[in-house]
């Protein structure tokens, strides 16, 4: 990685940066570039939203409520069951 | 015997009946098993597959394969961990065994673009945290399974494993068949074309 991260360096180790998986000296490089590079911030915001908006939908099975199911499928999953 | 309604309000006394109830055959079981739990399952097979057909079909494969296995079922987890964990495998092997869609857009025009320099092509645009914020869940839901379809099978199924169902690297790759360099990079490349899709969809 050279001196002064470029926005491409940035956004290839955006996911080992949130993890906190870089060596201090090349997280403070990437911190200098965020100060300075409003367009590179706006990206790494939208990034964790991203992240953060499909980790809630982790465990939802028992969330909201339940798709209505056709009858039929029901009826063919029960009868799958007697046929076997 | 288990509620009809809401499984996470059954106790365990109510799950040990219903599955000592299933495991002596009883049809009304049975048909307590499927009524609660596949309309529950379809939301978590559908964010895999890519159609609605599809997912009543990995549901119903996940169901025959839970009838099959009832006798072998762990009591260490509950019937719900135990279902979503086949339904995730009903809807991998469907993915597997259909032909790839043909009309899947590459990744690479989701991904943002640099000069040689390494510099932004596009300086891009975000979106207010209220925007997300502002969705209720089940608007959340749809619109990432919405977006999810966007994505190439093998972009969307790597961000379901492990961004979604929480499994880890090892396991992820173990399951796709990649090694953890490919579901590292995958991941981090399907977020990058979600992000571009979100942002599409939310800013102003």
């Amino acid at each position: 990685m050279s001196e002064h991260v470029t926005c491409k360096e940035l956004v290839d180790f955006l996911d080992d940066y949130l993890e906190d998986r870089l060596e201090p000296p090349v997280r403070r490089r990437f911190e200098e570039h965020l100060d300075a590079c409003p367009p590179c911030r706006v990206y790494l915001d939208g990034y964790r939203d991203t992240v953060r908006l499909t980790r809630s939908l982790c465990d939802d099975t028992d969330a909201g409520p339940p798709a209505a199911m056709p009858e039929t499928l029901i009826r063919a999953i029960l009868d799958s069951r007697r046929r076997s | 015997m288990l509620s009809l309604v809401d499984p996470s309000l059954a106790t365990a006394e109510d799950e040990r009946r219903l599955i000592a109830a299933l495991r002596a055959g009883d049809d009304a079981a049975y048909e307590t098993l499927v009524r609660t739990y596949a309309p529950r399952l379809f939301p978590v097979a559908r964010r895999i597959v890519a159609s609605d057909a599809e997912a009543n079909d990995a549901v119903q494969d996940a169901f025959i394969s839970a009838f099959k296995s009832i006798d072998r079922f762990s009591e260490e987890s509950s019937l719900r961990t135990w279902l979503h964990r086949i339904t995730v495998n009903a809807a991998l092997m469907l993915l597997r065994s259909r032909r790839r869609r043909p009309e899947q857009r590459s990744i690479d025009e989701l991904l943002p673009r640099f000069e040689a320099n390494g510099h932004r092509v596009d300086t891009g645009g975000g979106w207010s945290t209220a925007a997300v914020e502002g969705l209720e869940r089940e608007e959340k839901r749809r619109l990432l399974t919405r977006l999810l379809d966007e994505l190439p099978d093998d972009s969307r199924t790597v961000l379901v494993l492990r961004d979604i169902e929480e499994r880890g690297t090892a396991e992820t790759a173990e399951v796709l068949g990649i090694t953890p360099g490919a579901v590292k990079t995958r991941l981090h490349r399907a977020r990058q074309a979600l992000r571009t899709l979100l942002e599409r969809e939310l800013s102003e």
